[in-house]
């Protein structure tokens, strides 16, 4: 039994880092853009695919941090060629507009690689488990969880330290201030979004080592990072981080007791902090209004 | 009747613009039967059009007349068709009995869940709005044995209707059926007109307009909101309803997000300022779909695309564009 727990809080960590890696990067955009991005989950599996060309060429560390790379640029020429034109109209527009783009994504996908379950080689240094009575901890999912660790702090340091860093989260307290010093805000909105979609895009090669490839292996994650973001507190990047780890523990821990409810429970969790501290956990007075 | 009223009604004369379009839209949608088929359409689509055209305009009486936007709105309509689904299957064989408990269990269940959406604005309302719709899709999705689970609800078939001795068979009969979907659509429609045209429509788009300004005239606007959002729901799960009874299916795609995107791009692309633009926009969306589909297996990019296309090129919608040309 306690193995039993063990093993789906593990799991329950590693769905929570991905819940982190996307939503951090979708509230990144929501913050600082005012747009919800709906074609995060397919980002995160172009980001996939593209590690799956490049592997056997530059093989997997390299790919690891390229295929995320591609994965921004093509997020920057969306961002410069469409939705900068919905930035300051009614949101119905850019959620519209995102939502088109991940239908188009989503087809784009199985048209070019198939819609059958592609497998994504990892290398046989991290693919053996760790211990024989921790079967369940494999190195590979070490290796993520040390990676999301080393994406999130080195996010968080971003954003701390570098001028960028600092003007994005001014920005996302008042941008016209921000505009009014005289920083190209245009121009931060495109890298701010790229820097999303880059997350999303590592997310994206992580989870295709771990579960394979396929057209729509981004789909499961969005609603649970939307919720990570709600429970967390909107304009929270702490909150969001909090948030995802959670809800991937608590239905992990669901899944043992009640495995029906896993789905379900997360939904509840958000119910109940909207009731109760209706801001999220980590949220400003104000933002979600 | 108020003194606006009767000072409008004195200004228009008896056969003004207005009144014969309204009359001449009444007219295409009641001889569709007649026409459908000549163009090389069937009554069965058109069935379609007028139920995803009324889900449409119950979300733009949230959208275009309220001023606040629900991304969530295929859980109102999928409850709608649950409910009905499982009245027919369980309980009765009266398929107006089933339409009304459809009604009441998404308009039920959104007007409780509505409390705790109203203080929320714009895309945080939206986000929301999402997420709490997706809380039945997994309901549907896992529930097997009372929903069917991923394989939808079957098992259940819309009876004809009785008035005395006359009988309107919805069963057997696709214009009959056709007929009642259109019978429950005025209803719908008519209310919402009714509403909207009162005290309390104005109210609503007082804060559509400007919602600080309507706060400082003494409006509860949350109390508003929740009210536009809980008749919002009311009608959404009217054609939800509908929709099982179309189908003698319910399908838990009914519930996803993803129909909820299109409910909102069928308001749009219609011109959410416009009372009948969502209806124009559900036709034209379900007659595009059906097409496409049929053409291609990449129709998800045509959708997409004409998604895209909606907001980049023509975000007032086709009604919209219309209204633009003709001086207030």
């Amino acid at each position: 039994m306690t193995q039993l727990v063990l093993f789906n809080i593990t799991n329950g960590l590693i769905v929570g880092a991905f819940y982190v890696l996307m939503a951090l990067g979708l509230s990144l955009i929501l913050n600082l853009s005012n747009v919800i991005n709906f074609a995060h989950a397919n980002f995160l599996t172009l980001g996939g695919y593209f590690a799956y060309v490049l592997i056997p060429f530059i093989g997997f560390w390299a790919a690891l941090f390229v295929a995320p790379l591609l994965t921004a640029i093509v997020g920057i020429i969306v961002e410069r060629l469409m939705i900068r034109r919905v930035y300051g109209r009614d949101p119905v527009y850019s959620l519209l507009l995102t939502f088109g783009l991940a239908f188009i994504l989503q087809d784009v996908c199985r048209y070019v690689w198939g819609t059958q379950g592609l497998p994504l080689a990892v290398p046989a240094s991290i693919a053996q488990p760790l211990s024989a009575d921790l079967f369940f901890i494999t190195g590979y999912r070490v290796f993520m969880v040390a990676i999301v660790l080393v994406a999130v702090t080195g996010l968080f340091a971003f954003l701390r330290y570098s001028r960028i860093g600092v003007r994005i989260r001014a920005g996302i307290l008042d941008l016209e201030t921000v505009a009014a010093l005289g920083v190209n805000v245009q121009l931060l909105r495109s890298l701010n979004f790229a820097v999303g979609i880059f997350l999303a895009g590592l997310a994206g090669v992580l989870a295709a080592g771990q579960i394979g490839l396929n057209p729509n292996m981004g789909d499961t994650l969005l609603m649970p990072s939307f919720i990570a973001i709600i429970v967390g507190g909107v304009g929270s990047l702490a909150g969001t981080l909090f948030g995802g780890l959670l809800i991937g523990v608590a239905a992990a821990i669901t899944t043992v007791f009640y495995p029906t409810a896993a789905d379900a429970v997360i939904y509840v969790i958000m119910a109940l902090v909207l009731l109760a501290r209706p801001r999220g956990l980590l949220g400003e007075e104000g933002m979600m209004s | 009747m108020s003194e606006a009223t009767v000072l409008r009604a004195a200004a228009t004369p008896f056969l003004s613009r207005q009144r014969l379009g309204l009359a001449a839209l009444w007219a295409v949608l009641i001889l569709v039967p007649f026409w459908v088929p000549l163009v090389g359409g069937y009554t069965q689509l058109a069935g379609r059009a007028l139920v995803l055209g009324l889900a449409a305009m119950a979300l733009n009486f949230l959208l275009g007349f309220t001023g606040v936007m629900s991304f969530g709105h295929a859980a109102w309509f999928g409850l709608g068709a649950y409910g009905t689904g499982l009245m027919l299957r369980y309980v009765t064989s009266s398929s107006l009995l089933a339409t009304l408990a459809g009604v009441l269990l998404g308009g039920v269940l959104g007007t409780v869940l509505g409390r705790l959406l109203v203080r929320r604005r714009g895309v945080y309302f939206a986000m929301i709005t999402i997420a709490f719709g997706q809380i039945f899709f997994y309901i549907a999705y896992r529930w097997n044995s009372l929903t069917g689970g991923d394989d939808g609800l079957r098992g259940f078939q819309r009876q004809p209707i009785g008035f005395g001795r006359f009988l309107l068979d919805i069963q057997g009969n696709d214009v009959a059926l056709y007929y009642y979907l259109l019978f429950v659509f005025a209803i719908c429609v008519g209310l919402m007109g009714l509403l909207l045209g009162s005290p309390f429509g104005r109210t609503l788009i007082a804060i559509r307009e400007n919602e600080r300004r309507a706060r400082f005239l003494g409006i509860d606007v949350e109390r508003q909101i929740w009210l536009s959002f809980s008749l919002s729901c009311f009608f959404c799960s009217a054609a939800g309803a509908l929709y099982a009874l179309l189908n003698n299916f319910a399908d838990p795609m009914t519930l996803h997000y993803t129909l909820s995107g299109e409910i909102v791009i069928m308001a749009v692309m219609g011109g959410m300022r416009s009372f009948w633009g969502p209806l124009l926009g559900a036709a034209v969306f379900v007659v595009l779909q059906d097409y496409v589909s049929s053409m291609t297996v990449n129709w998800m990019s045509f959708i997409g695309l004409l998604f895209v296309l909606v907001v980049l090129f023509a975000p007032r919608g086709l009604l919209g564009a219309l209204q633009r040309e003709t001086p207030r």
